[in-house]
């Protein structure tokens, strides 16, 4: 499995970055999820797996039995696992609220319209405080 | 002598109270401090006229490389640029105070002027060669504040930045010079260095280093083809051209080259740079001060002159030119202060500086018509002033050239010729003649405007009825310093009738033929053509360079920062890419070690399933479905591989996270349309390629860090610790909540922060009220 981890590492990184420069924004945030994915793999593969003992120590005994897997990475991999979700959730909800306020998921249309929606913003408070006096 | 600098730094900071308390008369309280430094100075003066040298050091910064010190050497060149720094500087004070009465900005002037007065008197006092550098920097930038003073003024600001660009591009050229002279010999003072004048001379690099000091040198000095940023710099106030633009800042080159002349000089390389290009600007711009009709144009010009005379005599090397070069220096900024601040004057009582819009103006301003006529006829070479003493020496070192004497002297000759009648022009023209009827009704100027000139023009008279003041013990020291032994001479009016005499009657018949002949000179074509040949030319190429720069700037920006994200993200992955993979493969190189015999058949089944659901992502991009289905499929089957290999805390926090990350995407996903991508065939290859290059730098990268040995130190400090010290079996769940429970701590922060972010955006309106957000729903 050791030579198989950085194939697989590699070609979800592949993906991850084709899916980042595309033009949906949705995609770019799954082609993050891919990548934080590809980098928590290569990051358990530096850790060398050789067994597939837990790093855990049994009841009675001070020290784990050998072998035992490396339990290094997988604490910066359980980290970085959680720190990957606030981040996705952040941005879904990032892209979300951006197709409400402009009607679009695609960069390059949110970037031409960024004038337009600057002064409807505008128009839109000054609206707002009209109302409200 | 860190001292004084102290005190006059910190007195410019708390000028502008001074000058709401004193009003009026602050200029003259102010004047006190150059004064007391001057006095200070002077209190050296006897140990420095035995022919000691006075050092003192405290330390900066120390590493193991160099050494920074607050570094201060005193023998007679520093002194001489000292007694001129404070000299002037204190009827600068006066004189500014004048000058801008009643102006709103005049606190920023003291503050200026006087920060001026300590960085400059800092590089002419700095022994070491780093605090030499930053204190010439902290000329250029108060130089910069001091000519855009009219900073509303778009001509000031630009000039006031072309003179800090030139000279700051200068400035580094100097520093990139001084710092290979430090690590050449090892020394960082300059009173070390001048002992090491060999090693220097014989190093492998004297050439760069010898042309890096130039450069600071001839920009710093305004040397051709860099004298333009001078004239320019006429924008500022007049105080401050007399003071920066005239006595002292662009005398730093010639202070630095005079220095580091026992170092770097009597080379031949030298000789032909220094004094090649000094008499290169002697000739060029002595001629240009006759084709402006502007005061301080004309001065500004004959500055330059001086500063060329200067550059030449340093060049030439010998015992003789270095007596006439610190005579010429001293005799200079005595008669150069004094005319900038009567043209000053002029322009301030009469409102105008142009020679042709004056005249007549003896009977109204008899002062300041006195003190521009003495301090004239020094500049002419006119005996008995010091000028005169001064022109003879310089006639005679350039006679006494080691090669070509005729060329040099030739040119010497000829562009005095020109500043005779240059300074003719400058004393009789605005003062004598019909009187004509000016802007502003003219009258003398206040007291604290000719005090000023009319010193220094009877310092000019003084020292040349009487040199033997100054010789001994002010300009033998000073002209040895320069030489780097002992030099001993006399300064006499008269040497009897010899070739220098002979040259000097007929610099004066030719230069009052050119000042008969102006008018129809100076409108002649010839001369409009040397003009815009020599003045204007090479300020045009400057302007076309910055334009250049700017133009540079704005293309790589449009380029580079055109807004689409997709360009950004290119340009990083790609930089990135190459970058690491070049490093990758000049120092790691490629590790195959591909075995499959261990793999069984179950890791297969989840390898295969995890690439064929990224390939179906890739094909089928556009439908929602099949994306949230292959990031499960990844998702999952990585939890898998974790559960393989002993990691369950691992896998169980992948299946929750994974489960959650779906239900997210689901979410957002039934909320967009469909994933449409319209982008080109070409544009979504080229991304292809860029992708796949990024997915095998991580395979290879992973394959060659795992064929690198392995240490397991940390990992069996958290094994062997993990019970005996924090009581836990599960290892992992220790090193997280325990021995790195800070992190833990921080990454539960950043999630918790997330949640609110996430609730904030899908829930919260920008009016703030629920309704209003139906909106958008």
């Amino acid at each position: 499995m050791e030579t198989i981890l950085p194939i697989l590492a590699g070609a979800i990184f592949a993906s991850g970055v084709y899916l980042l420069l595309r033009q949906s924004v949705i995609l770019t945030i799954i082609g993050i999820i891919l990548i934080s994915n590809a980098v928590n793999l290569a990051l358990f593969s530096l850790g060398r797996i050789t067994t597939e003992n837990p790093p855990l120590i049994a009841s009675g005994s001070v020290i784990p039995e050998l072998p035992f897997a490396n339990p290094l990475p997988q604490a910066l991999i359980l980290t970085a696992i959680v720190i990957g979700f606030g981040l996705l959730a952040f941005a879904l909800a990032l892209a979300y609220r951006s197709y409400k306020e402009l009607g679009t998921v695609d960069q390059d249309t949110m970037l031409k319209d960024a004038e337009d929606t600057s002064s409807a913003i505008v128009t839109d408070s000054e609206n707002n405080e009209k109302r409200n006096a | 002598m860190l001292t004084v600098l102290l005190i006059i730094f910190g007195v410019a900071f708390i000028a502008p109270w001074l000058h709401s308390i004193l009003k009026e008369k602050t200029g003259w309280v102010l004047a006190l401090l150059p004064l007391g430094s001057f006095v200070y100075l002077l209190s050296h003066l006897p140990q420095i006229a035995a022919g000691e040298t006075i050092t003192q050091s405290t330390t900066w910064v120390s590493m193991e490389f160099f050494e920074i010190n607050l570094a201060f050497y005193l023998d007679g060149l520093s002194l001489m640029f000292g007694f001129i720094i404070t000299g002037i500087g204190t009827f600068i004070v006066l004189y500014g105070s004048g000058y801008l009465s009643g102006h709103t900005d005049l606190p920023r002037f003291y503050i200026a002027v006087l920060m001026f007065m300590g960085s400059m008197l800092g590089v002419v006092l700095a022994d070491n060669l780093i605090s030499i550098f930053v204190f010439w920097e902290l000329t250029s930038f108060t130089s910069y504040l001091l000519i855009g003073f009219n900073h509303e003024q778009e001509a000031s600001r630009k000039a006031a930045l072309q003179a800090l660009l030139v000279t700051g591009i200068g400035g580094l050229s100097l520093l990139a010079g001084l710092v290979m002279m430090g690590f050449a010999t090892g020394h960082w003072e300059v009173s070390a260095l001048l002992n090491e004048g060999e090693v220097v001379r014989e190093h492998a690099h004297y050439l760069p280093i010898l042309i890096l000091v130039l450069g600071g040198a001839f920009t710093k000095s305004a040397q051709f083809p860099f004298h333009f940023w001078l004239p320019s710099a006429m924008a500022a106030p007049t105080p401050v051209s007399a003071y920066l633009h005239s006595a002292t800042m662009v005398k730093a080159g010639v202070y630095l080259l005079a220095r580091m002349h026992p170092v770097l000089g009597a080379t031949e390389t030298w000789m032909i740079l220094v004094g090649g290009f000094g008499a290169l600007t002697l000739l060029i711009s002595a001629w240009l001060s006759l084709s402006f009709t502007d005061m301080k144009q004309i001065l500004a010009y004959s500055t330059v002159m001086a500063l060329g005379t200067m550059m030449m005599l340093i060049g030439l090397g010998t015992e003789l030119s270095m007596q006439a070069l610190v005579v010429f220096i001293l005799t200079h900024a005595m008669y150069k202060g004094a005319l900038f601040m009567v043209a000053g004057a002029v322009d301030h009582e009469a409102g105008t500086r142009d020679v042709l819009k004056l005249g007549g103006l003896r009977s109204l301003m008899p002062i300041s018509a006195a003190a521009a006529a003495v301090a004239a006829l020094s500049m002419g070479g006119i005996p008995p002033l010091f000028g005169f003493v001064a022109k003879e020496l310089v006639y005679e070192a350039a006679l006494g050239a080691v090669s070509w004497p005729v060329l040099f002297i030739s040119f010497a000759v000829v562009a005095n010729m020109a500043i005779v009648a240059a300074s003719a022009i400058v004393a009789i023209r605005p003062f004598y003649g019909k009187l004509v009827e000016t802007p502003k009704k003219a009258h003398e100027a206040p007291l604290s405007m000719w005090i000023g000139p009319s010193i220094l023009a009877a310092l000019s008279v003084v020292f040349g009825v009487l040199p033997f003041l100054a010789d001994k013990s002010l300009l033998i020291p000073a002209a040895a310093g320069v030489w780097g032994a002992p030099i001993d001479f006399y300064l006499s009016l008269w040497h009897g009738i010899n070739l220098p005499l002979i040259l000097s009657v007929l610099t004066l018949a030719g230069g009052l033929l050119i000042f008969w002949i102006w008018d129809g000179l100076r409108e002649s074509a010839p001369m409009r053509v040397y003009q815009s040949a020599f003045a204007t030319l090479p300020a045009t190429v400057y302007d076309k360079l910055v334009d250049g720069m700017l133009g540079l700037a704005e293309w790589q920006t449009r380029v580079l920062q055109n807004g689409f994200i997709h360009n950004y993200l290119l340009t990083i992955i790609t930089v990135a890419l190459i970058g690491i993979g070049y490093t990758f493969l000049s120092k790691a190189g490629i590790h195959w070690n591909l075995q499959f015999a261990d793999v069984h058949f179950y890791e297969w089944a989840l390898t295969i399933a995890i690439l064929v659901s990224l390939g179906i992502m890739m094909a089928f991009g556009h439908s929602r479905l099949t994306m949230i289905v292959g990031t499960g499929i990844i998702g999952f089957g990585l939890a898998l591989i974790y559960l393989i290999h002993g990691a369950a805390d691992l896998a169980m926090t992948q299946v929750l996270v994974e489960t959650l990350t779906v239900i997210l995407v689901v979410l957002v996903l039934t909320h967009v349309p469909k994933l449409k991508e319209v982008r080109s065939v070409a544009s979504r290859s080229r991304d292809g390629v860029v992708a796949l290059a990024a997915g095998l730098l991580m395979m290879m990268l992973i394959f060659a860090a795992t064929a690198a040995p392995f240490d397991a130190f940390i990992s069996e400090f958290y094994a062997e610790a993990s019970y005996p010290l924090a009581h836990g079996r599960n290892i992992v769940n220790v090193i997280l909540v325990d021995f790195r429970a800070l992190d833990t701590m921080g990454e539960v922060v950043v999630v918790a922060i997330a949640g609110l972010a996430v609730f904030a955006l899908i829930k919260m309106t920008r009016s703030g009220s629920s309704k209003e957000g139906k909106r958008y729903e």
